[in-house]
């Protein structure tokens, strides 16, 4: 099984035509994101730019950093990790927007 | 005899997955240290939105974007030089991680001179130009010097460790069949251009 695993593992990573698709990906989102930014969208400006930045980080994360091809416990870390960063983002915020203006 | 050799393969193999693994709760390490002070900028933001408006027009979007292209492209070599040696082409992995390297030095000197043109205009903390304006300005200032200065000593870390596996690869400890020290170095860079991917749009791209 975890042979097996690491089979897969090396047999996809031996291909360079997935990182040069996922750069080009990469760039183009980045131009996407500096143009978004031009255009007014008021308080929606800031949640496009976080979306693009969550996109271009996942792409990362699974392909870049072979996420996708790594065993289960380790995308439960991430997972969990990342649970708790917005969990602190959103008690943050639930609290600071109940009283500052 | 050859029981034991086969022993011993089995125990490299799951050290492989270790080290991974260990990379990853670093990383992890990693995004508390830089999770507080996005925590920080986002209160800062949400509490001085004309300030960091205003403050971020000082930077250059042409010179952010293109840095952030350099950074995208470094991580992409460095993934091509750990699919170059899976594929045994040493020299190959050899000279994609020279480029690594290469980039992330780029991306370093054009955050240097980006740093001294905001120094020169008395954009530092504690200057009296920047002393002059609002709270959130001087923040902002604060922050960016903190944040990017904080990521750009991780990008010269991340290009010292890569140059490390560059003289493995030359020396022969990693090679086609064992290359985990590599993949390792490449988590690292990874999460330092993630980093750059969530500062990028919010210093340079307040609009």
């Amino acid at each position: 099984m975890e042979k097996n695993l690491e089979h897969r593992h090396e047999k996809h990573t031996a291909h360079y035509g997935i990182y040069i698709l996922v750069w080009f990906a990469l760039l183009i989102l980045t131009g996407l994101t500096v143009t978004v930014a031009g255009i007014n969208f008021g308080k929606l400006t800031v949640t496009a730019a976080l979306l693009i930045a969550s996109i271009k980080s996942y792409l990362v994360l699974t392909i870049f950093m072979h996420l996708r091809l790594e065993q289960k416990a380790f995308r439960v870390f991430i997972g969990i990790a990342l649970f708790f960063i917005i969990i602190s983002f959103v008690l943050l915020f639930a609290d600071y927007t109940s009283y500052v203006r | 005899m050859s029981d034991i050799n086969e022993q011993v393969v089995t125990h490299a193999h799951k050290d492989a997955i270790g080290a991974r693994m260990g990379m990853w709760l670093f990383l992890f390490t990693e995004l508390l240290l830089f999770g507080g002070m996005f925590f920080l900028y986002s209160v800062y933001r949400f509490t001085h939105q004309q300030d960091f408006h205003i403050a971020a027009k000082e930077l250059n979007t042409l010179i952010g974007t293109f840095n952030t292209a350099i950074l995208l492209t470094s991580s992409m070599t460095i993934a091509l030089s750990i699919a170059a040696i899976q594929k045994g082409k040493v020299k190959l992995s050899i000279f994609l991680q020279v480029v690594t390297i290469l980039l992330g030095i780029a991306f370093i000197v054009n955050k240097y001179f980006e740093w001294m043109h905001h120094i020169n205009l008395g954009l530092y903390p504690g200057a009296d130009e920047l002393l002059s304006k609002g709270p959130g300005q001087i923040l902002f200032f604060g922050l960016y010097y903190t944040m990017t200065g904080l990521h750009g000593l991780h990008v010269i870390v991340g290009a010292c460790v890569i140059g490390t596996m560059t003289t493995f690869t030359i020396k022969g400890t990693i090679t086609p069949d064992s290359y985990t020290k590599l993949e390792v170095a490449g988590l690292y860079w990874h999460l330092v251009d993630i980093i750059w991917i969530f500062l990028f749009p919010l210093f340079y791209l307040i609009t």
